[in-house]
Order: C-alpha cells, then structure tokens, then sequence
C-alpha cells in the first residue's frame, strides 16, 4: 500500500523510513530521493521558491506513476510526498522512498518515480530572486524529458 | 440557456497562463462546432488580450481534460474539466 501525499508541511524522513517498513522484514532495500530549494539559479540568488499545483489532478496522476512503478520493480512499499506553498532555501520539496527485496530495484524504481513525477504530474515552481524580489516560474528542461524517456524502452 | 448546440466546459488556468487570463476558473458555453482542445485554444484566445497572450505560444502550454492528459485532438463533451498550464515543474 504506497502513501502518497500532497502538503505545504515538511516531512519527517525518518518516521517516513520507519511508517514504510513498520513490522516488515522481508524489504531488502530501499531506494530514497530527496528533493530541496537550491539558492541559486542562473547565477542569481533565491529568496523562496513556490509551488502550486492542481489538486483534482495531482493525485490520480500520482498514482498512475506509483502505480506503474509497483508494476515494474514488484515493490514492497512505495511513499511518494510533495510539498506545495512558499518554500526557502534548503528547505524540503519532495520525498520518495522506494521498497524492494533488492538494491536494483529499490534504486531503479526511485529514480523511475522522481523522473516521472518531474515530468507527469502537475506541479509548477516559481522562484523569487533574492536581490530585486523579481518572481519568474522555472521553465521545464528538456533534460528532464529525456530522464523520463530512458525508462521508456527498461 | 444552453442549447444542443453549445456545450458547457469548466475551464481552469494554472501558473503563468493564470496570471495572463487574470483568471483561475471559469465556466464557459461554446458553440458546437468547438469539439477538441485546439478548437477551444482558438475560441479562447478571441475572450481577451489577457487569453491571447496566454495562448500565443501554443507549444509552451500543455492541457488536462478531466484530470487527464489531453492534446490538440482530444475532443470535447459537455461537463468537461478543461485545464491549461506550462510544462510541469515539480519534483
């Protein structure tokens, strides 16, 4: 059963580590990804980076990823959190844990999730520029459509 | 009053092309001949200057009918969620 989770509060990582393997021993691994602000783009300092998304559709498309994902790497245990709202610097913006019975699993399906999640479900950032208080949403990259397409053809 | 002509959509905005819409939500009737997204991406961008400059450019602006994934061909029915925004920037 994964736990899925749209929220403008912060995640504790290790409950989130100890909630997904509560009573469990036959996990071997556990893949992890952590998402944060980063201060700086394009050579600019950040003041704050908020994200807004859509609600009716976050979560089913959520889903469909997860869902996949368990698919392909018969997982264990899966949580996928996103944070939205204002956000500072080195604060959190996402978390995913992937459970399996091996390494390569967990791992493949951890990078599979946070490459989907980047380019499938519906989140958008804005950055807020420390020295003029200048806003600009952050442009999707084509890099990140290439990462997801790599899964494609796995 | 809505006849069978014209179909009723719910049409929402998100990120920049909310900001230049000035508007997050709102409902529309289009006439029938608007049956798929890009049909409607022409009758919209007619509503204001706000709506054309959010649809100038048609290859920074992605669409979910119904919570979905939708393109240009995608038809339309009455009822429908029709939401528009850029490219994803999550994670």
């Amino acid at each position: 059963m994964a736990t899925i989770r749209v929220q403008e509060a912060d995640f504790d990582i290790g409950a989130e580590f100890a909630a997904l393997t509560a009573g469990r021993s036959d996990i071997g691994g556990i893949g992890c990804f952590v998402g944060t602000v980063r201060d700086h783009a394009g050579g600019r300092r950040i003041e704050a980076m908020t994200l807004e998304h859509y609600p009716a559709m976050t979560g089913p498309a959520l889903g469909r990823i997860v869902a996949e994902a368990e698919r392909r790497w018969s997982l264990l245990g899966c949580t996928v959190i996103h944070r939205v709202g204002r956000l500072r610097p080195g604060e959190n913006i996402v978390l995913v844990l992937a459970a399996a019975p091996h390494r390569q699993a967990a791992l493949d399906a951890a990078g599979f999730l946070i490459d989907f999640l980047k380019t499938r479900a519906p989140f958008w950032k804005k950055e807020t520029f420390a020295e003029t208080g200048e806003e600009a949403w952050v442009e999707a990259r084509e890099g990140d459509d290439a990462a997801a397409a790599r899964w494609q053809s796995g | 009053m809505q006849t069978p002509d014209t179909r009723t959509l719910k049409i929402l905005y998100f990120a920049w092309l909310r900001e230049r819409t000035r508007v997050a939500e709102e409902e529309v009737s289009v006439p029938g001949s608007v049956a798929s997204v890009g049909a409607l991406i022409e009758w919209l961008s007619a509503r204001s200057p706000g709506h054309r400059a959010a649809f100038a450019n048609r290859r920074t602006v992605r669409c979910a009918v119904n919570q979905d994934f939708a393109d240009l061909a995608t038809p339309l029915a009455s009822g429908d969620e029709v939401a528009f925004f850029p490219p994803v920037t999550g994670g």
